[in-house]
């Protein structure tokens, strides 16, 4: 009886979008009186933080405080279409949809502040902190809320964008697959170290150690939420969770968290990670996405170092404790 | 169809209430009281989500019943903030990013809160046993872990200024 | 986007919606309430096949609190069409079920009651004459001769344009075999799983005073779930107005418009609000799961460690109805012969039914099991050549430029740099020639 470690990699892509394209989203944005830019939206938010990076994302290409972006969503009646957040697609579609709106909103309120500085728009900039102001001469500049109460009061004009993004639909050929799944490609690479104990058959994970390649962070606390949230649904993919433990028959259905395994604090690895920025060719500011990738490369990773540790190779996941076990029996009877 | 009338207090104010025989805190709270901070994850008081404190003690509130709990004194999620201001376990979770979707939230507080009130110190160990019966699917636990340590840290740090 | 100093993106600013989730005042679904609102359980079959010879309401109807019930006769159109407005058809799932039942927890009935606990008291007095059907549930059986059927169109697969599964055709895979030095099969199989996120599916539907319905709901697509719910309804489009975003938890499991539709039909019988919200038991077993795969692979490979023909069959486990599984399967095929350049690929992918609980959407569809399977099947072939796991990934990652099988030409690849990093953070050394490989000319971090 013995505790035996083991090492184990994996490296995977993630497609981003939902596959073959044919989904898009659109965002509306408008400026209130006094400078506030409501980006309306029919998008979800799933705990992910899309109404934070979408915020930041419109921040960002407007030029004016993050506080000064209000996000206005779900709703159907006032928020123009998104096909929904899944396939890793909201922060990718939804965002470059919002650079689209927010860009004809910033070239409007640049020819506002253009006729109240009297300069031509190209020579404006924005600060960041709500101001606009002439490049090389800060002094000379005009804040938000003057400036969205000119554009409604004096100019009657409104500081307002649409945006929309889409990758067309394309079909698949049916004898050959020939087809254009998705719009950018994430990729992960995890490295588990593992113990098994050849007694009981539990698994101990004790580190998860992963390098992320996903484009552009647009907020790094998020994309870690994701990364250690990923890691232990991965985890618990690979060596707890089932609906059907008699697979495939479907005796002795869970019916809920007593029976329904899952692990908990007390089973956390050591999650360590470093993110790698690509830009993509077409996402917003180059993101990938990364939200359905951090579940997947743990999984054959752990798998992998139990095959390191045992020297049996178990392909049939959740490798449960019974699996190992009878695993490392017939490896035994088969040596003897 | 007989009801009666249980007399507790709620985040500090005497109430008394009328129900039927075996209704749960949980209901009482989020139907006949509308405070929905406390949640509805199972009902089968196994994801912690209607965590409440009851004397002090965390307890499940989908499989109490309000009979249970007459003249003893009940804390929920939204008796935390004291005239507004955030508690600093509210401050931590928000700050140390302990919270995705939000679900399991409140019982994840409301069980950390009745931990440091009893270990204003707690280790890591400690930490996990008094987590273990919360169900978390989005954060992975270890931000809600580091948000409680931090939580012990700013509570001990109000506590020195006195 | 020009690349200038960021104010904002690649910051960890606070999240927006933070406050209100650890002070509890982030509204979900089933924390809204409304006067004369109404409960809505669901009356589920408790056998995988079946004939329904039968559906009794008697008893239910003398539960003090009961309404009404809704059964399949109830439903303008009693379809579910999640896969047309995605242009994948047919449509071969009922709201409620009509002559026959396919999986456990399939939904029969909707029963309707002032209180939730008189709602699961009455659904549980509906008496269910059920005629069992042989089942079959491994995915392999379904498709033998002789195995029950499931489908109307007589087969338990879907078919892809005339073709019994998705194929890809890349090459010449016999061709490759007989260049390799090795050949390395082995069969990989996933379980069933559950989302389980901690908030369970629901929705309220409110009829309004001019006429519309709204529809609260947790669904991960608004507009999605309001077409869907308007052609099952049989009502004009701008009659719904879905409100929504914010999700106690998805990862895929809120995309199935599957309360939705039936809570709404209740709302304009009643013209009451009705409140239809999972059980534990209900998400856990009727609900989707993520379906299980099984996926066979025949790797050839040179002596040096590169994999010159790989052939792969798949078969996912749809459970009993499609949901998202035939799209799963496209994705699926798409991404099962890995981040490799690889000249010669042949792959079979078939979506299978078996009375089993409805696959669908869950956090990777269709790529999870396939990286799964891929990535152990490498360090099989590892060891089967004699080579380190790193090393024989580096040789056979696809760079840009390269060709994949499915005939889209390889753009933002970072395999290779993602190796690289990670076998740094665990102080794992690699070869000089593998720390110096790059997946493209001119690749900038």
């Amino acid at each position: 009886m013995a505790k035996l470690k083991g090492v184990g990699m994996a490296a995977v892509n993630y497609p981003t979008g939902m596959n073959l394209g044919g989904d898009p989203s659109q965002a509306l944005i408008h400026s209130t009186t006094t400078g506030n830019f409501v980006i309306s939206l029919s998008s979800t938010d799933l705990g992910q933080g899309l109404k934070t990076v979408i915020a930041q994302i419109g921040a960002e290409v407007l030029g004016v405080p993050f506080d000064n972006v209000l996000i206005d969503t779900a709703d159907t009646d006032t928020g123009p279409h998104c096909m929904g957040t899944f396939a890793s697609r909201a922060t990718h579609r939804v965002g470059n949809a919002v650079i689209q709106a927010a860009e004809e909103a910033r070239k409007i309120m640049l020819e506002v502040a253009a006729d109240e500085l009297e300069i031509s728009p190209d020579d404006l900039e924005t600060d960041g902190q709500g101001n606009i102001r002439v490049k090389g001469s800060p002094e000379k500049s005009i804040n938000i809320v003057d400036l969205a109460l000119a554009a409604h009061f004096k100019y009657g004009r409104t500081i307002s964008g649409r945006g929309m993004y889409m990758k067309p639909k394309s079909d698949v050929d049916p004898e050959t697959g020939k087809m254009d799944p998705d719009s950018t490609e994430a990729h992960a690479c995890t490295v588990a170290e593992v113990e098994v104990d050849t007694e009981t058959g539990e698994v101990t994970v004790f580190s998860l150690k992963s390098a992320y390649e996903i484009g552009r962070q647009v907020n790094p606390a998020l994309v870690e939420g994701q990364i250690r949230g990923g890691s232990v649904m991965g985890m618990a993919h690979v060596l707890y969770e089932t609906t059907h433990p008699y697979y495939p028959e479907v005796d002795h259905l869970p019916t809920g968290f007593s029976d329904y395994v899952l692990p908990g604090p007390w089973e956390l690895p050591e999650v360590e990670s470093v993110v790698l920025e690509y830009p993509s060719v077409n996402g917003p500011y180059g993101v990938k996405g990364l939200g359905e990738m951090t579940a997947n490369s743990p999984i054959p990773a752990i798998a992998n170092a139990i095959t390191d540790a045992i020297g049996v190779r178990i392909t049939e996941i959740p490798i449960t404790p019974e699996k190992i076990l009878r695993a490392l029996e017939e490896k035994e009877n088969v040596s003897n | 169809m007989s009801v009666r009338i249980v007399n507790f207090t709620l985040n500090g104010r005497n109430i008394d209430v009328m129900v039927k025989p075996l209704t749960t805190l949980q209901k009482l709270l989020r139907e006949h009281l509308n405070y929905t901070a406390t949640k509805t994850g199972c009902k089968q008081g196994s994801c912690g989500s209607c965590t409440v404190l009851v004397n002090g003690e965390p307890m499940v509130s989908c499989l109490l019943p309000v009979e249970d709990i007459v003249g003893k004194n009940v804390l929920t999620l939204e008796g935390l903030s004291d005239n507004g201001d955030l508690h600093p376990i509210q401050e931590s979770f928000f700050e140390l990013f302990a919270v995705q979707c939000g679900y399991c939230t409140p019982g994840m507080i409301m069980v950390s809160k009745a931990l440091l009130d009893h270990n204003p110190d707690p280790n890591r160990d400690e930490i996990l046993d008094a987590l273990t019966g919360n169900y978390c699917r989005c954060t992975g636990y270890e931000p809600i872990i580091r948000a409680v340590e931090e939580s012990a840290r700013r509570l001990n740090l109000a506590g020195e200024g006195v | 986007m020009s690349e200038r100093t960021l104010n904002v993106v690649g910051k960890s600013v606070p999240r927006r919606d933070g406050m209100g989730h650890v002070t509890g005042k982030t509204v979900f679904v089933n924390d809204i309430r409304f006067p004369d609102m109404l409960y809505l359980k669901m009356v589920r079959s408790s056998v995988p096949h079946a004939k329904i010879l039968n559906v009794d309401f008697s008893a239910a109807e003398k539960v003090p609190g009961y309404v009404r019930a809704l059964t399949h006769e109830d439903v303008p159109k009693n379809i579910y069409t999640i896969l047309t407005l995605i242009g994948v058809g047919p449509d071969e799932e009922y709201v409620l079920a009509e002559d026959k039942v396919r999986y456990i927890g399939e939904p029969i009935a909707a029963v309707l009651a002032e209180t939730e606990e008189a709602a699961m008291e009455a659904a549980a007095q509906v008496r269910l004459e059920l005629e069992e059907l042989p089942a079959v549930f491994d995915v392999e059986e379904a498709l033998k001769p002789g195995a029950p059927i499931l489908k109307e169109w007589g087969t338990n697969y879907f078919v892809y344009e005339g073709h019994h599964c998705r194929r890809v055709r890349f090459g010449d895979v016999e061709q490759g075999f007989n260049e390799a030095d090795f050949i390395v099969e082995d069969r990989y199989q996933t379980s069933p799983i559950e989302h389980a996120p901690s908030e369970t599916t629901g929705c309220i539907a409110k009829p309004e005073a001019d006429g519309r319905i709204t529809i609260f709901s947790n669904t991960q697509a608004l507009f999605f779930t309001l077409d869907n719910a308007a052609i099952i309804l049989q009502v004009p489009f701008q009659k719904l107005h879905l409100v929504g975003g914010t999700v106690g938890g998805g990862f895929g499991g809120k995309v199935d418009v599957i309360v939705e539709p039936i809570s709404a039909l209740a709302a304009m019988k009643t013209n009451r609000p009705v409140k239809y919200v999972f059980s534990r038991q209900e998400e856990m077993q009727a609900s989707s799961s993520r379906g299980a795969w099984r996926m066979y692979f025949k790797d050839g490979v040179t002596k040096d460690g590169r994999i010159v023909a790989r052939k792969i069959t798949t078969y996912a486990d749809a459970g009993a109805y499609n949901r998202h599984t035939p799209y799963a399967v496209t994705k699926h095929a798409a991404n099962i012969a890995g981040p490799y350049r690889i000249p010669n690929v042949w792959i079979d992918a078939h979506c299978v039914y078996t009375n089993k609980q409805p696959g669908s959407a869950m956090r990777g569809f269709g790529v999870t099991p396939a990286s799964f399977a891929l990535e152990m099947q490498m360090d099989k072939i590892a060891k089967v050549v004699g080579m380190d796991p790193w090393e024989i990934r580096f040789l056979n990652a696809y760079r840009d430029g390269d060709m994949k099988p499915h005939q889209k030409v390889v753009e933002d690849a970072t395999l290779i740099e993602v190796m690289q990093a990670a076998a740094q953070l665990v102080g794992h050394d690699l070869p000089e020639n593998l720390m110096q490989m790059k997946s493209g000319n001119g690749k900038e971090a």
